[in-house]
């Protein structure tokens, strides 16, 4: 069995806010598996934008990581020079693993293209900042390669490339930064929040080129959203992420169908999709928690039907409550049947 | 066969951008009774922003005329005028852009009630303030009077943007993506309270979103509206429309609409289109517009002529030469 491309263990994140310490990344642990897609799903306030910019090291100044590691292993065997612990990296190492190893995909694609670039630059730009392009023939064969890349993600490679930004609709600025993503044929792919403010045919349009490259490049992918519709299109295995701590983790199926953490069976059921029935829906109570001031105990507790004496002073582990699900709840056993009744209206 | 409490008659909305016009809304007729739950969807530029802006009064007709209670709001006497004004209210969606950070909750509801001399005197208005506040479920009401907006999750400021918009007692409210910004957990709680506004005072809500599924949610009583680059194309039962739509732009909405459920995309039948680029309001295609795309497309007829929104089957109305075929 090969070992994860990505193993993060105990990684807690904090940001230094004027009322105090924001606690955004809990102990945080979890692997991606090779070529698998793994999805962290959160509402605001849940930590996992923090997660994936702490891993391209891109947090702002105010934030520090407070601890933990992020192993990333390069190839299959964990042959000896293949492992590389991503929190420390520096310089060229960083610049290395960025892009080359690591490539990501950010939230709001409007904002993130320079407006008086065209694509095309883009392209040459982030080529040469990675140690590519010294002569002419470079320059063709990186023309080519680039206009493949935007044909992949179903762009008219000709009406793209000489374009700028704000002539393009958000959904081919989208395609433009997954083809950006993929220059440099990365193993591991993050995506923030890829389809967020998208319509509905853009969107479609986005996740089948995901599906289609995944197939054909064979990368790895997490990413982050709080998309359910997103995870279940296109996630192997999916986490949800409340607090800043993963309190559940299985395979896409068995989240769905079958999910064991209170908070996770509240959110499927919050979601309304076009077959499921108006009677059985009903949002989750109450709000976020505060990072800053976080509840004792199991940090859900105050929106929890579940919650009794020990939700308040004891905050749960993950557990492992069957093959490759694991959940991290004092009732995981009752959530299910107790939430069933409860969620009736 | 309740009233029409606003009537739109061949609506159309014009925009100059730079020297070009821009057809934002094209010739729409709608009905809307007293106390009906209805949703406009579409995709970003389809108009229905715009149409939901005309019927709050935010926006004049460039032609066509919009009926309140039966009179022409353009022709209304400054009375009726601002009735119509208070009887239709708007939502908005960026519950972060539309409070005023510097007034309290308190500040924020109180000012329209005295405004308009719905109460008199600090403790009528607190009373009133407290009244509303419960009835968009922000209680203890106390707790939030001397709260600032920055100290709301988003879903509270939207409620307090319902409230807000309750303080004039309206007859419909237009809520323009008020659910979108909000966390997805939250949503459902905060349209079950604009089905218990319709419920219990009779207040009508027009939802527009791009979310298909949770329009089908929201109007499961009420119509759901197609909209395609500024065109109706599609009104119906919500029900119906989407498990029997007829419109080809509906059903390729619907089959490509992604599901919160891993096994629900595998078996759906995917409709491909002829193109895959949205054209763009400063060409719209002749006749049909949608027909550049239209999988089902027939030809002359869908180039040339523009389909009219006609009774088709199961109590909807369609515009489209394949559901209801051209008669020349």
């Amino acid at each position: 069995m090969p070992e994860p491309i990505l193993s993060v263990r105990n990684y807690s994140i904090a940001y230094q806010a004027r009322r105090g310490q924001v606690q955004a990344v809990r102990d945080i642990s979890f692997d991606v598996e090779r070529g698998e897609a793994l999805a962290l799903i959160g509402e605001s306030g849940s930590g996992k934008t923090t997660i994936a910019l702490g891993l391209m090291h891109l947090l702002p100044s105010t934030a520090r990581i407070v601890g933990g590691s992020a192993i990333y292993r390069r190839s299959p065997n964990g042959s000896a020079g293949g492992e590389t612990e991503v929190l420390s990296l520096k310089g060229s190492n960083l610049r290395q693993f960025r892009w080359h190893e690591c490539a990501m995909v950010f939230q709001s694609a409007q904002n993130a293209l320079n407006p008086v670039l065209r694509i095309s630059e883009h392209f040459v730009d982030t080529a040469k900042a990675h140690g590519y392009l010294s002569g002419a023939r470079e320059s063709k064969a990186l023309r080519e390669r680039c206009l493949q890349l935007l044909s992949l993600v179903r762009l008219d490679p000709q009406r793209v490339w000489g374009s700028f930004p704000h002539e393009l609709s958000g959904g081919m600025r989208q395609r433009v930064l997954i083809a950006l993503a993929l220059l440099l044929e990365p193993q591991l792919l993050i995506l923030d929040e890829p389809t967020t403010a998208l319509d509905i045919l853009t969107q479609r349009n986005i996740m089948d080129v995901l599906k289609e490259l995944r197939q054909k490049f064979g990368f790895s992918m997490l990413f982050i959203s709080h998309d359910l519709a997103l995870a279940a299109e296109l996630a192997d295995r999916v986490a949800t992420v409340y607090a800043g701590q993963i309190i559940e983790i299985g395979d896409v199926r068995t989240i769905f169908r079958n999910p064991g953490h209170p908070y996770t069976i509240g959110l499927i059921k919050a979601v309304p999709t076009l077959t499921s029935d108006k009677s059985t829906l009903v949002s989750v109570p109450g709000s976020p928690p505060d990072l800053i001031q976080l509840p004792t105990g199991c940090k859900f507790h105050p929106r929890c039907p579940l919650a009794d004496e020990r939700s308040r002073e004891q905050e749960p582990a993950l557990v492992e409550i069957a093959s490759g699900h694991q959940v991290a709840c004092w009732h995981w056993p009752e959530a299910r049947e107790a939430l069933k009744t409860y969620r009736k209206e | 066969m309740s009233e029409s409490l606003i009537t739109l008659e061949h609506v159309s909305r014009t925009f100059q951008v730079k020297g070009q016009t821009i057809k934002a809304v094209d010739d729409i007729n709608l009905s809307i009774p007293v106390g009906e739950l209805l949703c406009l969807v579409g995709e970003s530029g389809c108009g229905k922003t715009t149409t939901g802006r005309m019927i709050a009064g935010l926006l004049p007709t460039s032609s066509g005329r919009i009926l309140y209670r039966g009179q022409d709001i353009a022709t209304l006497s400054r009375v009726d005028h601002k009735i119509y004004r208070l009887g239709v209210q708007m939502v908005h969606q960026d519950p972060y852009a539309s409070l005023n950070p510097i007034q309290t909750i308190y500040d924020t509801l109180a000012a329209p009630l005295q405004h308009h001399g719905f109460t008199r005197g600090e403790a009528e208005t607190k009373r009133r303030v407290c009244e509303l506040l419960e009835i968009v479920d922000l209680t203890p009401a106390d707790d939030y009077l001397d709260k600032y907006p920055h100290q709301l999750s988003g879903g509270q400021r939207q409620r307090v943007s319902v409230a807000r918009a309750l303080t004039v007692h309206p007859a419909f409210i237009v809520a323009d993506e008020a659910v979108s910004m909000v966390d997805v957990s939250i949503r459902i709680s905060l349209l079950k309270m604009f089905t218990r506004l319709r419920d219990e005072m009779g207040v009508g809500v027009l939802l527009i979103t791009h979310d298909l599924a949770l329009a089908k949610y929201f109007a499961s009583e009420g119509r759901i509206g197609v909209m395609y680059l500024g065109r109706l194309v599609e009104m119906g039962p919500s029900g119906e429309v989407v498990s029997h739509p007829q419109h080809p732009y509906t059903q390729v909405l619907l089959s490509a609409i992604p599901e919160a459920d891993p096994d629900a995309t595998l078996h759906k039948q995917r409709i491909e289109l002829r193109s895959a680029d949205m054209p763009s309001l400063l060409q719209l295609p002749s006749g049909c517009a949608f027909h550049p795309r239209c999988p089902f497309f027939l030809g002359e007829v869908c180039e040339k002529i523009v389909p009219p929104l006609e009774r088709a089957e199961w109590g909807s109305d369609v515009a489209c030469h394949l559901v209801n075929p051209y008669e020349s």
